[in-house]
């Protein structure tokens, strides 16, 4: 999926943040600068509140970039929209709405007037199937398990159609097992459409497993992209076979170092 | 079978055996020929006429206890419709514009304070005759828990369903009706209960002032003939009912919240 001279797809350019104003002023992210390819799957890791969720939220259209831009199909990005779908890492599903209803409103409102309503429906039941979770389509958020919210967060991110998924630590607040799980049906996703993903992580062996190429962050203030490392692995990967690869050890080896020694703690924290 | 008769036993008979025991302590102490209230047998005999006629109609304010108890929920249902259409709207207004909060919060937290009957003196002087102004001291009572507690459930969406929107694009109606509406019925729905009771609180005292056909004037016109077994009754019944309006919101609060209002 990498390739040495990306073409260029989502961009992002010089990106600088920084909240408030005068004493209380704290720099965020310092001159962020990106180029992901079309289908590449990227991985953006640090410590926590090294500002990585700013970065992603500002690829959403949800925060604004204090300066620098981003660029999706050569198209600046500056509002929230469908083509840049997100998961977020608290499934923020709808409770008052079936799983079926929560991935159904994307689906109404994004193909309104190009699909008919037995299409909306199809696209809608199709979206599900892919994240197994057609069994439980009639089912409120609130009885159904957290792995299993995720995965209709996934569902309906995948029904917008985007052309870039943005994952805010979507395994995050999930057991072990779940997790391997999930990732398991994320790489079969990724590989049966091609989505191009940016997915925010903190766990070693989740970016290596999943990715293309792994940005590490520097802690912040003022974090920036201390490291990019690409993850050179055939897919389909089996993680169990991977346990013994050399290319993988390698790969988190490099991102551990990255994490415990190039990119100091923050005292404070 | 049998479980289920019990635990409906254990759910009914408390509250039945509690109103038996008070009921007979009643008796006993308004038995003695110097007691000032009657006893509850004394009521019954007394108002025996009422219970089994309430649909009479001799005209005028003359009329069985069902007129009168129509009259009051008549009006309580119209100033309670209008609280809660301009309340609501109101709520979510300061709830989701900082500038509507600033401007009008400190307003609403003063004018909540006023007794509801205050006001009724200005709105005779304003609408000069006594319907229109009892149903105005009913919205006005009522609107002040709507607004407030609308206002609270619009502030406290959380930030994630407002990011799904965006992500959605979601417009602004989109927007209300989807999300913020069905996000805040919890807070709606508590400020509607307490806007109907305060609303049935209040036409009684209401309707003691402006007269004519109503529970509250009827509560009055009885101390006023000395019928004191009639007041004894018309309590009974502007309790059960006020219970009820308490209950009916509680139930539409279920039925349109679809599992997310708890009451």
């Amino acid at each position: 999926m990498s390739t040495d001279k990306p073409v260029e797809y989502l961009k992002i350019e010089h990106v600088c943040k920084t909240f408030g104003k005068g004493e209380s002023r704290s720099e965020v992210l310092r001159d962020i600068s990106l180029d992901v390819a079309k289908g590449e799957y990227i991985s953006i890791i640090g410590h926590s509140g090294c500002g990585k969720s700013t970065l992603l939220n500002i690829v959403a259209g949800l925060t604004d970039a204090t300066s620098g831009y981003v660029f999706l199909e050569g198209r600046e990005v500056h509002e929230p929209g469908p083509d840049r779908a997100v998961v977020f890492q608290n499934h923020s599903l709808l409770p008052w709405l079936t799983v079926y209803d929560n991935v159904r409103l994307a689906v109404d409102k994004i193909f309104s007037g190009k699909k008919t309503s037995a299409e909306r429906h199809a696209w809608t039941l199709h979206n599900l199937e892919l994240v197994h979770m057609t069994h439980a389509m009639k089912k409120r958020p609130g009885e159904i398990s957290g792995g299993m919210k995720q995965r209709v967060g996934i569902a309906r991110a995948l029904a917008m159609s985007p052309k870039v998924l943005l994952l805010d630590e979507p395994f995050g607040a999930l057991d072990a097992l779940t997790r391997a799980h999930l990732q398991e049906e994320v790489m079969k996703i990724h590989a049966e459409l091609g989505n191009t993903v940016l997915m925010i992580t903190h766990d070693v062996d989740e970016a290596v497993l999943l990715s293309d190429r792994i940005v590490m962050m520097s802690n912040g203030p003022a974090a920036h992209i201390g490291d990019i490392r690409e993850v050179a692995l055939p897919r389909p990967r089996n993680r169990l076979e991977l346990i013994a690869d050399a290319e993988y050890i390698a790969a988190r080896g490099a991102v551990l170092e990255f994490l415990h020694k190039k990119s100091h703690y923050v005292e404070a924290a | 079978m049998r479980a289920r008769a019990v635990s409906f036993a254990a759910v009914t008979l408390p509250p039945v055996i509690m109103l038996a025991l008070l009921g007979v302590l009643w008796e006993l102490l308004c038995s003695s020929p110097t007691a000032t209230l009657p006893p509850p047998s004394k009521v019954l005999t007394d108002t025996w006429e009422l219970i089994v006629n309430p649909l009479y109609d001799n005209g005028g304010i003359d009329k069985g206890l069902f007129w009168h108890l129509y009259a009051s929920l008549k009006r309580v249902g119209l100033g309670y419709l209008f609280a809660s259409t301009i309340g609501i709207g109101l709520g979510v207004l300061i709830g989701s514009s900082k500038w509507a909060m600033r401007a009008l919060d400190p307003l609403f937290q003063v004018l909540r304070t006023i007794p509801p009957l205050a006001w009724l003196p200005l709105s005779l002087a304003a609408f000069r005759d006594g319907q229109p102004s009892a149903i105005f001291v009913i919205f006005i009572t009522a609107i002040w828990p709507i607004i407030i507690n609308t206002a609270v459930g619009v502030r406290n969406i959380p930030e994630d369903y407002r990011n799904v929107s965006k992500v959605l694009r979601l417009n602004g109606f989109e927007y209300f009706i989807k999300v913020m509406l069905p996000a805040a019925a919890p807070y709606i729905f508590t400020g509607l209960r307490i806007g109907i009771g305060l609303s049935w609180l209040a036409i009684v005292a209401a309707e003691m002032l402006i007269g004519g056909v109503g529970i509250g004037f009827f509560i009055w016109d009885a101390w006023n003939s000395s019928l004191i077994s009639d007041i004894i009754l018309a309590l009974v019944y502007v309790g059960i009912i006020g219970f009820l309006l308490d209950r009916l919101v509680a139930f539409s609060g279920k039925l349109i919240g679809r599992g997310t209002v708890n009451v």
